[in-house]
């Protein structure tokens, strides 16, 4: 033992340093945090140089390298099997410098441009360079969120990128695996309220030596997860894309030269820094913008451990500063505290996510990288959902709470936009990303399977103040995401389509109306021993309409066992073949006979038994609302009615539409009636209206004697808790007395980590 | 930079404009000249003469009085406040809060839980109009959303004064 330490004390010491000029990769880190902090520019830079004297030769070395990576990530995905790469494109790659600071991304879930820098930060800081060591060839995995990723689904490899002794480089590419081997199949289960349910995790794991995956970690990881084939075909996917930046970088340095490369990689940060700010300054107001958002946690009746059973709502507030400087500071003080369920997310997934966000509104360009980042700061309270406190948490469905906390952030930014008139950037916000099919067992193909669908790449879009948002279109985490082909996911999943149709009523409504989601009916179909679940908002909508328009529907799930369909098909009568427009006037049940149908609020549930025949409802959601829906123009109503995207009795009771059918059944709005019953309902407003001070006499009595269902109060005391701020801002609105608390001690529910964390 | 005319720019805010053009402008750099543009269009359709300083949402400005003071005004005429209140609290507010105001708006099971979450209307007191929804728990504050740094935006970002009352 004694001669195995030494020979490893020899070998160590003789080593070199790795980083540029014979420094380590941790003074390099700290020595970029101290320039910057010292000199507010990236690196020290105050000038750009290169830039300046060359800006052919720079844009050159800068779109070489974006089309490298784009093109890295467009041919990696063809290896991959899995629908959710392969036909989504849930995978990204990302050059970093030698510090882990970002340089060029590709498309796709470019949320990890950030998750991966901070899995290489980690390596640093962790003497990664002394033990295991940073060699040439060498092969790294990250999936740990509380390192550096949003869920242990998201896995990244990384690879160095030496030039002769130096390491010039990182690059990252990440996929998202269709199963991680959790508590329940499928990527982002419900089950998991620990860390030690959330399946399989890699901490920064050296996992290949010269170019090769070790013989070890493919046992493994292999042994791990369930869907093994899709595992091994997405982590070579990963390491072509890898190498493929790799082999582009190092024929670059080629050509201009390692000095050239080592001035443009810094200056190309601080290039993103400073178009970060002209960005904000030419498009938005400074000043300080506010929104809130929140989503439910249904647990009391899950089948989850005892402690985990509580309703509980996360809180989101946000407070957005745009300075007068340029810079972007967005804080959220006053979110509640982490929970035990799967949906805590880390500091790093939240602030990149913000970036994913950023890069479809306020920086739609290639220039995303860490210049952004140098320019903005977030508050991000320990302790709570966002930044926990305490090691056992659980992430396998962070995005729950994520996507729901960006909404609000869409619109303190349109609210910038509209006032400077750049009307056409408005957005509502963003779909709450669900309903996500998961399950898995044994498949059609006698194999050992999980599926997640990702039709969910596909919800509406928030409204503009010009039109309205895309319908079925797009997901706030994949710029680049799509629904899918039906025929694909009835390969990918025992699941046969009944039914593929627009939900109505799901898009917010407004003068423009939010973007409606769809809906598809799926028939278990070849399964054996399978089991599946909801995940998905079902009491709360988690965004808010802008302007005076309405928030996008809430959620809900159907699930029908035991049915009569096989009998049905072979007497060949009526099916359920399409979507459940109206669900307060169910059509599917007349049709079928089941053992049981649920039909219920409860859009988050845990592993169900589904046999063949039974029935699964995936609703996509819809975007927000903008404007008044009074205001909606009257022929666009009779679009929604004769495109099934609005059930005529809303088109009456919220846009004021006098409506009739014609003979050939096409609704047809009467447009001066309908200015008549308008102005009718605005005189209705001003009568069942009330002074917003007056109503606050009787909320203030509500809260006095704490009259709100539990997991209302459970969500203040959280914040109350964590935020002295909070506190007294809310005391102080609803003018309540010095004693006035609540505690979470207090409401007689399993307050297990709110009294003791682990770090 | 691009330079769009006045025409388009009230295509714009009438919600008209042909969709190609939409796409080249979310697609271009934005046009320095949008803010005194927009703002002129919406100066000539308001039925007063207060000087408008900055939009606050739809149908809400902040304007300029005579005595220097900046207000939040409807575009109906209707004076909510000082633009450092929270012109929500000088509203009308009715709030869904049972399952039945809310299946008013929504299907059965698409609309929120009362127990759970609470829709809030504001509407102008004068006119009707809806200015604004919150989707909040219940009790939670009445949330101030905008508070613009006026002088910052005219004098630092825009580099002019801010437009000060005309004097007699």
């Amino acid at each position: 033992m004694a001669n195995v330490q030494s020979e490893w004390l020899v070998q160590n010491n003789a080593r070199r340093p790795i980083g540029f000029h014979g420094k380590t990769l941790k003074q390099m880190r700290e020595e970029i945090d101290r320039l910057s902090r010292e000199t507010g520019h990236y690196a020290g830079l105050k000038e750009l140089p290169f830039k300046e004297s060359e800006p052919i030769r720079y844009e050159k070395i800068f779109a070489k390298l974006r089309g490298g990576v784009v093109h890295a990530r467009e041919t990696a995905k063809r290896v991959a099997a899995s629908p959710i790469v392969e036909q989504e494109g849930e995978l990204c790659f990302t050059l970093y410098t030698p510090e882990a600071d970002s340089i060029v991304t590709s498309t796709g879930i470019i949320i990890h441009v950030g998750t991966m820098g901070a899995a290489i930060k980690y390596m640093i800081k962790n003497d990664y360079e002394e033990n295991p060591g940073i060699e040439p060839g060498d092969i790294f995995c990250n999936n740990d969120c509380q390192i550096g990723n949003v869920h242990p689904c998201d896995v990244h490899t990384i690879v160095p990128i030496f030039w002769g002794h130096e390491l010039v480089g990182w690059v990252g590419g990440v996929t998202h695996v269709i199963d991680v081997g959790a508590t329940a199949p499928g990527s982002m289960t419900v089950g998991p309220v620990t860390r030690y349910d959330d399946g399989y995790q890699v901490a920064c794991r050296k996992i290949g030596k010269n170019d090769t995956l070790l013989k070890d970690w493919l046992i493994e990881s292999q042994r791990s997860v369930r869907t093994t084939k899709y595992w091994l075909l997405d982590e070579r996917t990963r390491v072509a894309g890898c190498h493929m930046i790799r082999d582009l970088v190092l024929q670059i340095i080629e050509e201009e030269g390692i000095d050239t490369y080592k001035q443009f990689i810094r200056e190309v940060i601080e290039d993103g820094r400073r178009g970060f700010i002209n960005q904000v300054k030419s498009m938005t107001i400074p000043g300080t913008y506010r929104g809130v958002s929140f989503v439910d946690v249904p647990y009391q009746n899950l089948d989850v451990p005892p402690y985990a059973r509580v309703n509980t709502i996360m809180h989101a507030p946000s407070e957005m500063t745009i300075h007068k400087d340029g810079k972007l500071e967005i804080d959220f003080e006053g979110v509640n505290r982490w929970g035990w369920h799967s949906y805590n997310a880390t500091p790093v997934s939240i602030t990149s996510g913000i970036w994913v966000m950023l890069s479809q509104t306020l920086i739609p360009n290639d220039r995303v990288n860490d210049g952004a980042y140098y320019a903005s700061r977030f508050g991000l309270p320990y302790g709570s959902w966002l930044n926990p406190d305490d090691i056992r948490t659980a992430h396998s469905y962070a995005w729950h709470f994520l996507v729901s906390a960006w909404s609000p952030l869409w619109r303190s930014l349109s609210r910038t936009y509209f006032a400077r008139g750049y009307l056409e950037e408005v957005n509502a916000g963003n779909a709450n990303t669900s309903n996500w099919l998961q399950g898995g067992g044994y498949n059609q193909f006698h194999e050992n399977h999980a599926v997640n669908s990702f039709e969910s790449a596909a919800e509406g879009v928030g409204a503009s103040a010009v039109k309205d948002g895309i319908d079925h279109a797009a997901a706030v985490w994949n710029p680049e995401g799509d629904m899918g082909d039906m025929e694909i996911w009835e390969l990918a999943e025992p699941l046969l389509y009944l039914g593929r149709s627009i939900k109505p009523n799901t898009g917010g409504y407004g003068k423009y109306r939010g973007g409606n989601g769809y809906e598809t009916l799926r028939m278990v179909w070849g399964a054996k021993d399978w089991t599946m679940f909801f995940m998905g908002n079902g009491y709360m909508s988690s965004d808010c309409g802008l302007m005076g328009g309405y928030p996008a529907a809430s959620g809900y799930r159907f699930e029908a066992h035991g049915t009569n369909i096989k009998e049905l098909i072979e007497k060949k009568r009526p099916l359920p073949l399409g979507g459940d427009p109206d669900p307060g006037n169910p059509q599917y049940e007349k049709l079928i006979t089941a053992k049981e149908i649920k039909r219920d609020k409860q859009a988050i549930t845990t592993e169900e038994i589904f046999d063949n025949y039974d029935l699964y409802l995936n609703y996509l959601r819809g975007g927000p609302g903008f404007g008044d829906p009074l205001e909606r123009n009257p022929k666009a109503i009779e679009t929604d009615l004769n495109e099934g995207h609005l059930l005529p009795a809303y088109a009456e009771k919220v846009y004021g539409a006098v409506i009739a059918q014609d003979q050939k059944g096409r609704w047809v709005v009467d447009e001066a009636k309908t200015e008549q019953r308008r102005a009718e309902i605005r005189k209705e407003r001003i009568k069942r209206g009330k002074p917003t001070r007056e109503w606050m006499k009787q909320e203030r009595e509500n809260i006095l004697n704490k009259q709100a269902a539990i997991q209302v109060r459970h969500m203040y005391a959280g914040s109350f808790a964590l935020s002295e701020k909070f506190t007294k801002q809310f005391k102080e609105f609803w003018d309540l007395p010095e004693e006035w608390i609540i505690k979470e001690s207090e409401l007689g529910i399993p307050v297990f980590g709110a009294r003791n964390q682990i770090q | 930079m691009p330079k769009y005319d006045k025409r388009t720019i009230e295509e714009l805010i009438d919600g008209t404009i042909d969709f190609f053009k939409l796409k080249e402008m979310l697609s271009h750099f934005k046009d320095p000249e949008r803010f005194d543009t927009y703002l002129g269009i919406l100066q000539e359709r308001v039925p007063w003469e207060d000087r408008i300083l900055l939009p606050a949402g739809l149908h809400l400005y902040i304007v300029q009085k005579e005595s220097g003071d900046r207000i939040v005004k409807c575009d109906c005429g209707h004076e909510f406040c000082d633009y450092r209140d929270n012109w929500k609290l000088h509203a009308l507010i009715y709030v869904r809060d049972t399952e039945e105001k809310l299946e008013e708006l929504y299907p059965k099971l698409l609309a929120p839980d009362p127990q759970w979450q609470v829709i809030r209307e504001y509407y102008c007191p004068s006119c009707g109009v809806q200015l604004e929804v919150e989707n909040v728990t219940p009790w939670y504050p009445v949330i101030k959303d905008f508070e613009p740094d006026i002088d910052a935006f005219y004098e630092e970002w825009l580099g002019r004064p801010v437009p000060q009352p005309k004097v007699g």
